[in-house]
């Protein structure tokens, strides 16, 4: 058999390509084994907050939804501010709303603690800049959620963000973490994360576990989508505010002052 | 094929400079897998500025990388013979900071390991997607050209003709890497300095005078150490287009400042008071800011004076002002100062960790031994094919 | 020829170093004895036949990944009819020890398991009483 150096090596590449091509299929198309009865999916819903920030006040040092959060989810709480994770904290009114500060408010606006977390937005520009689609829109509830097997860490989201609502674990989060919560995963370090409405609650019919842990009732959960919901019945009878709606986020958190 | 065999000869400068290099790679390495162990923590990255001195030594060398194509242009494209000993060191070049880029986008990554996610997962609607096509194939072009080149000039004959439109298009894609990554920054409606029409304009504007500039502080360099002449009609070009990109500069930073301060839009205002002036106590950006401008107003002025470009000498300081300058404004203060303040309003100061400037150190390092490694064996072929490249590759008209 | 001593006893040390995994695990008497493997008291089917599963668990599990998290699928009926919720520490642990079933045989076979765990809590973990806990 008269080959040369050169052919040989093509056929062997050519082989190599070949045979990996079907395992490359094979691991792309495992078969399920078993008939999945999928939770019934109620289509078209955008699931929104409403949070009234004069209840809040009523209790300046109440921190009931932060740790309801934080337990559920095995949020890490670190010594180091410039390592902090947090999905839902509270800021001053004037860092939250700069464009409502004027020179003369009310008594103790100013300062007033104010609930933030993710506005699940209607435009997020976090799911337009994700490059792996880590992080996208749910048609079903319009919840933005975060796929965290898939997140590389790039921290695109982040600096995409207008609301700072992203956090990214700068070291793995056990270290900060006292007795797990084992009904919820913990994350790992390299990958960002934020509050996702707490859908593994949802399914199981409950609220968020800030709603359900706030006493005061200042934060309303529901679908903006339903007519008879008692949000969009709030909404409709009272004015309430936005953060940086000029942007065009269509943000779904909202606040009366 | 690679011709390595010409890179393992060499002076003992030539060997301690290579050991050097390798030192530095080898100390990055080390730092690396700590953080790789430990996680980004181990940066002065922080919640609220997220990206830093990685992100912004990749969006400068992507300047760099770009910045061939103010060689390759006229040459190709005009004809402009001058240039014909200078191409080829401008596409090594190219290849080696689109190398650094990539690796300083990895090192940035909180799990590496899922780098390929962006592939497999493609998403057209970021930037990032588009930021990884045009560097790739930026690398596969311009290393595609450097071999052809090299192997051509090597054999005595001139390229293949296929090479032609391979070059050409590598014209239109410098131009696009730089945009991609300026459009990394420009969309994102959080954040207001980088907000602005004239971010991509202003990127290839410093790109263009940032990079021929190193070019030109290169081909000084290995005339010097190697004999190698490009030609002082080659290097007078440059520095022209060097000039007239540093000219485009600082005006469209004029452009922003006024857009800026006239209409005294906060938002707009801060960010600008944050790095020259420093707001709230936070003056970590300042003294890069203040010595970014006022490098760039000297560099100017010596590059606007004919007497002063056409003197090596001061041509030579000229080029180095110009690129700290812009290495100080592209690689620390657009970045940073883009994160400052945050969306709540916090001026959360950064000031990069050891391991994070070792490990920026070995990407650097690691370019420059690509470079190195690339102009030996260029300059190798060169001397041994008797020839000087300005015969080797034929432009467009003279293959037709 | 004087190296044909050196040679042959060049060559007998690298048939020694190649097949040590060989001869090592006999002088040790490791012997055919697999893991030892500590199988749930309570329950006798798992969400699949236990051949499938040992074949093909981790398919099952990425599958089970990816409906949940990014289709909103949250129920699997397994072949027996039985309905399980699509959880690791949730439906697996709750059957399985991790210490004594998973890690036995992952280490006897020497298969390091991806990422899981490094988010997924194993119940036994924190809290020794929810161990055996029934799917949610």
């Amino acid at each position: 058999m008269n080959i040369s150096r050169k052919q040989f090596l093509k056929l062997t590449g050519a082989s190599l390509l070949t045979l990996s091509a079907g395992k490359l299929w094979s691991a792309l198309a495992y078969a399920g084994q078993a008939v999945r009865h999928p939770v019934q999916l109620i289509r078209g819903k955008q699931l929104a907050m409403l949070i009234d920030t004069r209840k809040c006040a009523e209790h300046p040092d109440c921190t009931r939804c932060i740790e309801a959060c934080d337990q559920a989810h095995n949020i890490p709480s670190f010594k180091n501010r410039a390592h902090e994770v947090k999905w839902i904290w509270t800021e001053p009114f004037e860092n939250v709303f700069p464009s409502e500060e004027t020179r003369f408010m009310p008594a103790g606006l100013k300062e007033r603690p104010v609930m933030v977390l993710c506005n699940h937005c209607d435009n997020p520009p976090c799911v337009r800049v994700c490059p792996t689609g880590a992080t996208w829109k749910r048609e079903e509830d319009g919840i933005v959620m975060m796929d965290w097997h898939r997140c590389i860490g790039c921290r695109y989201c982040m600096a995409a963000c207008p609301y700072g609502s992203r956090s990214f674990n700068w070291v793995d989060p056990r270290t900060a973490l006292g007795e797990l919560n084992p009904v919820f995963p913990t994350r790992t370090k390299g990958v960002v994360e934020k509050c996702t409405f707490c859908p593994e609650r949802l399914t199981r019919g409950e609220e968020p576990a800030c709603v359900q842990a706030c006493l005061a009732g200042a934060l309303l959960f529901g679908d903006l989508n339903d007519p008879a919901s008692e949000i969009r019945k709030q909404l409709e009878t009272q004015r309430t505010i936005r953060r940086r709606p000029e942007l065009g986020t269509g943000p779904n958190v909202y606040y009366v002052i | 094929m690679f011709m390595l065999e010409k890179a393992v000869v060499g002076s003992r400068r030539y060997w301690i400079w290579i050991g050097t290099l390798v030192g530095i790679i080898a100390v990055a390495f080390y730092f690396y897998l700590q953080q790789f162990n430990y996680g980004l923590g181990i940066t002065g990255l922080s919640r609220n500025v997220t990206w830093g001195l990685y992100i912004g030594q990749f969006t400068f060398l992507v300047g760099v990388a770009a910045s061939a194509v103010m060689v390759v242009l006229p040459y190709y494209l005009h004809n402009h013979k001058e240039f014909g000993r200078m191409t080829v060191l401008g596409e090594c070049l190219a290849v080696s900071a689109v190398t650094t880029c990539i690796l300083f986008i990895l090192v940035d990554l909180g799990q590496p390991m899922r780098a390929l996610n962006i592939i497999l997962y493609a998403r057209p609607n970021s930037m990032m997607f588009w930021d990884m096509i045009s560097l790739a194939g930026y690398w596969v072009l311009n290393a595609t050209i450097t071999l052809v080149s090299l192997h051509a000039t090597q054999k005595g004959v001139a390229p293949p003709a296929w090479i032609k439109p391979v070059i050409l298009l590598s014209i239109p894609w410098a131009i696009s890497i730089h945009t991609v990554t300026a459009f990394l920054y420009s969309g994102l409606p959080g954040r207001p300095f980088w907000l602005t029409a004239i971010l991509a304009p202003r990127f290839l504007a410093s790109a263009f005078a940032s990079g021929p500039a190193l070019l030109i502080l290169l081909c000084m360099l290995i005339r010097r150490l190697d004999g190698y002449d490009v030609g002082r009609k080659a290097i007078s070009d440059v520095a022209i287009i060097v000039t007239y990109a540093m000219t485009v500069n600082v005006f469209f930073l004029l452009m922003e400042l006024f857009t800026s301060f006239y209409s005294q839009i906060p938002t707009l205002m801060e960010h600008f008071e944050n790095m020259y002036v420093g707001v709230g106590g936070n003056s970590s950006l300042v003294p890069w800011g203040q010595s970014s401008v006022v490098m760039m107003a000297a560099a100017l002025l010596l590059l606007l004076i004919p007497q002063t470009r056409r003197n090596e000498r001061t041509l030579v300081l000229a080029c180095i002002l110009t690129f700290v300058s812009l290495w100080a404004d592209k690689g620390i203060c657009l970045v940073v100062g883009g994160f400052i303040p945050s969306p709540l309003g916090a001026m959360t100061g950064y000031v990069p960790t050891l391991p994070e400037l070792c490990i920026g150190a070995g990407v650097w390092a690691i370019g420059a031994l690509m470079v190195t490694v690339f102009y030996k064996v260029a300059l190798s072929t060169a001397v041994a094919a008797r020839a000087d490249f300005a015969h080797g590759p034929a432009t467009v008209k003279e293959a037709a | 020829m004087r190296d044909r001593v050196w040679i042959l006893l060049g060559l007998g040390a690298f048939l020694l170093l190649l097949t040590s995994p060989l001869w090592w695990n006999v002088r040790a008497r490791a012997g055919l004895k697999g893991p030892d493997l500590v199988l749930p008291a309570d329950q006798k089917d798992c969400v699949l036949p236990a051949h499938e599963m040992n074949v093909s668990h981790m398919q099952l599990l990425l599958q089970w990944r990816d409906e949940v998290v990014r289709q909103e699928i949250h129920s699997f009926k397994a072949y027996d009819g039985k309905v399980y919720d699509m959880r690791l520490s949730g439906t697996c642990l709750s059957c399985h020890e991790k210490a004594k079933f998973c890690d036995r045989c992952h280490s006897y076979v020497g298969v390091k398991t991806p990422y899981c765990w490094d988010c997924h809590i194993d119940p036994a973990q924190t809290r020794p009483a929810l161990a055996r806990r029934s799917p949610q």
